[in-house]
């Protein structure tokens, strides 16, 4: 799975939330570059769920735990509060239903870390209302018809569905098109308009 | 040369060229059938050396046919060990770092006991007076001689097909005594399908008139017709139709055109004929109806109350399951199955599905992947138990 570099600021990011010695699930951990970096700097039991099987080897072959399986018919196999964070990076937007995927990361973990790209973000409305064009942005590289994005949500709609799903927000990072985080003291509208990434750390 | 092989085989079955522990009426092994085996054998192959903390013991299962020359030039055959493609100095399982196991199957024939090793009851062969084995009796019967080696925790069992049986039967019934467990194109049960063709291959040897109800050793005799076909028909099992028109197509063998007759015309039809050939010489008919069974009696959820996760409470073990995409016999959703068990047990596992058009066989060849799956899982957990590499 190749990935956007400025896709993954929000790696350090989602590293920062969690402690030494976790138990971490990653759902969509492609390559397990962030699997690497936690077992590398925070010495986590981490586990990983890939739907590319490419992906899937490439992983065991580094020593990685991860298997092949489906964000949206795989999770189901996981025991309740099994792990202590399960992440759902970048990965959010690709799944058929985000609702029950999310549903299943706060009965899987105690915690649940989901970063998403904000399809708030001013350029992709700038798009939108200016070109009248589906938005193709260096961290959005694909067309309409072939991306594998299929559910954008901004900021705001992710809220909403927290809300909906009965969870609490610990933490929510945005992230501007630098990878800078925006200043806590901003409203929710600031972060949904020069957010380019968002961080969200629940729990239910 | 097959009357050789043939005599080299039945020279192994009491008498083998590998080392043998002997179990007395002091230490029997204890049956699901409900009965002891009692005295019994088990021969084996060892490769490296067990460090002084004992924890750098790797088990090898062998399966269905295979045996415990794992990793050195085989005495029936004279041919390569079967996976020493990935076993020895400097290989993937590296013998200068790791002390590696591999034991016959009891119920097997190259010198643990088996239908045709001798009764000491009655002093002629078993044949099917031999209790009926399963997968957990050749398990229970590994323990005792991992137990011989003073050996509290095995670093790593692994194995294919039935090999992989056994470790997934290592893993649910000494949890504590596997650090890893790498089960290879297997199922936590035979389907339906495998039995039925275990069946056609056991009819087969049993239709042949020189199997004599099991006692063709004491007649002198051996069912080779009726081994020969059920290792044909099995034979075609382990491949794919890929890779059988890959190698065969409709080719003929040695001829421009159709005989109109039942000669070998086609190639596939005369290295099935080859491959059924020499598997008589070096295996026991007999031996081959007890592992096919005990294949099908297998059933690790059944064993744990219908729930394959119950078989895996509370495991530390790590486990990484392999699977083969044209693998017909253990096709990927067997392994899958297991890994969703694993998961709701909340072990650790890795799972690798292979593309290959070999099918179930590719355990055996050099699948550069599987070897790379293979190396990053036992490095991992290696560092993990705080072996030096």
């Amino acid at each position: 799975m190749s990935v956007n570099r400025a896709q993954r600021v929000d790696l350090e990011v989602v590293t920062d939330l969690i402690p030494p010695n976790s138990r971490v699930l990653d759902v969509g951990s492609g390559d397990g570059v962030l699997l690497e970096l936690l077992q590398a700097t925070k010495q986590v039991d981490g586990r990983g769920l890939e739907l590319s099987q490419r992906g899937v080897n490439e992983c065991v072959a580094r020593g990685l735990s991860v298997i092949q399986g489906d964000a949206d018919t795989d999770l189901k196999f996981y025991a309740d509060k099994g792990f202590d964070f399960v992440v759902l990076s970048q990965t959010l937007q690709a799944t058929r239903n985000p609702k029950v995927v999310l549903d299943e990361l706060l009965r899987i973990g105690n915690r649940a870390i989901v970063s998403f790209p904000n399809f708030g973000h001013w350029r992709v409305r700038f798009s939108l209302l200016i070109k009248g064009r589906m938005p193709v942005t260096k961290d959005l590289p694909y067309s309409w018809y072939d991306t594998p994005n299929i559910h954008f949500c901004t900021i705001r709609d992710f809220v909403n569905l927290c809300e909906e799903l009965g969870a609490t927000v610990e933490k929510a990072t945005a992230l501007d098109a630098n990878g800078q985080k925006i200043g806590l003291s901003m409203p929710w509208w600031f972060w949904n308009f020069f957010g380019q990434q968002a961080v969200f750390l629940l729990r239910r | 040369m097959a009357a050789q092989r043939a005599a080299r085989t039945k020279d192994e079955v009491d008498h083998p060229s590998s080392p043998v522990l002997q179990f007395g009426p002091d230490k029997p092994l204890k049956l699901d059938a409900g009965t002891l085996l009692s005295p019994f054998q088990i021969a084996y192959q060892t490769y490296g050396t067990l460090n002084d903390a004992r924890s750098n013991a790797i088990l090898v299962c062998h399966a269905l046919t295979g045996d415990q020359h794992v990793a050195n030039t085989n005495p029936v055959t004279g041919k390569p060990g079967w996976w020493e493609v990935l076993i020895g100095p400097g290989k993937i399982i590296d013998t200068n770092r790791f002390f590696v196991i591999c034991s016959n199957v009891v119920g097997g024939c190259l010198g643990s006991t088996g239908p045709a090793s001798t009764n000491p009851a009655t002093g002629k062969p078993y044949g099917l007076d031999l209790p009926i084995i399963t997968i957990r009796d050749m398990v229970r019967a590994q323990a005792m001689l991992i137990d011989h080696f003073g050996i509290e925790k095995l670093f790593c069992v692994l194995g294919g097909s039935m090999g992989g049986m056994q470790v997934l039967e290592w893993a649910a019934s000494y949890p504590e005594r596997v650090f890893c467990a790498l089960p290879i194109a297997t199922g936590a049960r035979h389907s339906s399908q495998n039995i039925a063709f275990h069946e056609v291959g056991r009819q087969a040897v049993m239709a042949d008139p020189d199997w004599h109800g099991g006692k063709y050793l004491d007649f002198g005799k051996r069912p080779e017709k009726g081994l020969a076909v059920a290792r044909m028909a099995a034979h075609i099992t382990y491949l794919s139709e890929a890779a059988l028109h890959r190698k065969f197509g409709r080719n003929l063998q040695d001829r421009e055109a159709l005989t109109f007759g039942f000669d070998a015309d086609f190639q596939i039809e005369s290295y099935l004929r080859h491959q059924g050939m020499t598997f008589v010489d070096r295996f026991d008919a007999n031996s081959y109806l007890y592992l096919t069974r005990a294949m099908d009696y297998f059933d690790l959820a059944a064993d744990h109350g219908g729930r394959l996760a119950d078989a895996f409470a509370g495991t530390k073990t790590r486990f990484c399951l392999v699977s083969f995409t044209s693998d017909w016999l253990f096709p990927t959703e067997e392994s899958r199955s297991i890994v969703h068990a694993l998961n709701a047990a909340g072990a650790s596992v890795s799972f690798v599905e292979i593309e290959t058009d070999r099918g179930h066989d590719a355990f055996l060849l050099d699948e550069p992947e599987l070897f790379a799956a293979i190396n990053g899982f036992i490095a991992s957990a290696a560092r993990a138990r705080g072996l030096s590499a």
